[in-house]
């Protein structure tokens, strides 16, 4: 099975669980979708010899902001009759728009010169461990320290915000 | 032609196209759902997409600054679906409902 084969595949499976996000009536299939689209697109990272990559999108994408987000759903409690409806012509309009978005980008890409020699090949080998640490240690160490202090200040405010009032006698 | 040459060998082109119809999926659905859950989960597609194609083109090229803006980009789309999933529960705490349609206090 060479490599194209199983590029065909993969993408067809992650452009179809991806309308099915957008598609479904029920929010939690919706979720469940994208999971499978996270998997998808990891399974990509993987063609391409990314390896970290694709553990930590599963990890992080699909194992914690996935899950947060199928906790929040269930607390919502939303079911299926509570789901908002958008109106026909809203709907028609989201697709000519979207239809429109993709019509420009293929025209911009249609005169993009790429050189030849523009093969993928699964063998290369900045997608390692080692040479992705030793790249963020190095040379991007200080986004990967100011990161942190991003990640503080989101736990923080989810805390704040989330956090239930003291009920007054 | 980057159309024609989709069916060579696996190249750029692949994961261009197929990172632009993951967006233009997300982007129709921001505009389609009126669920704020689902709202958020469409802007998460549309991350997921940008990083195919940071990484299609970090391998291209043979550099590691496209998987590590990979990275940073994964640590902000955590930290703002946390934040905007509180709001959300806020939200839903005091008028009872996800529809997007509601929330339109500010307007004029």
């Amino acid at each position: 099975m060479s490599i194209e084969t199983i590029f065909w595949i993969l993408g067809a499976l992650t452009i179809a669980s991806a309308l099915m996000v957008i598609i479904s009536s029920h929010p939690v299939r919706s979720i469940l979708y994208l999971i499978v689209t996270f998997f998808m697109i990891s399974a990509h990272y993987v063609l391409m010899n990314a390896q970290f990559l694709a553990i930590v999108n599963i990890i992080v994408y699909a194992g914690a902001i996935m899950v947060l987000f199928l906790f929040v759903l269930m607390m919502l409690n939303l079911s299926k009759d509570k789901e908002p409806k958008s109106p026909l012509k809203m709907t028609a309009a989201a697709v000519i728009a979207g239809g429109s978005l993709l019509v420009v980008l293929v025209a911009a890409m249609r005169d993009a010169v790429l050189s030849p020699s523009n093969i993928i090949s699964s063998t290369n080998q900045q997608g390692l461990v080692e040479n992705l640490g030793k790249e963020l240690f190095t040379t991007y160490v200080l986004p990967f320290e100011i990161s942190s202090v991003l990640f503080i200040s989101a736990i923080v405010g989810a805390v704040v915000l989330a956090k239930r009032e003291k009920q007054l006698l | 032609m980057i159309l024609a040459s989709l069916f060579d060998s696996l190249s750029v082109q692949h994961y261009l196209v197929l990172s632009t119809i993951l967006f233009v999926i997300g982007v129709f659905g921001v505009l389609t759902r009126k669920n704020a859950i689902i709202l958020l989960m469409c802007i998460e597609l549309m991350l997921s997409s940008v990083n195919l194609l940071l990484v299609a083109f970090s391998t291209y090229f043979g550099d590691a600054s496209g998987q590590l803006f990979v990275f940073f980009i994964m640590v902000v789309a955590a930290a703002e679906a946390t934040v905007g999933l509180s709001i959300l529960v806020l939200l839903y705490r005091n008028t009872r409902s996800v529809d997007v349609g509601f929330f339109n206090k500010l307007k004029g």
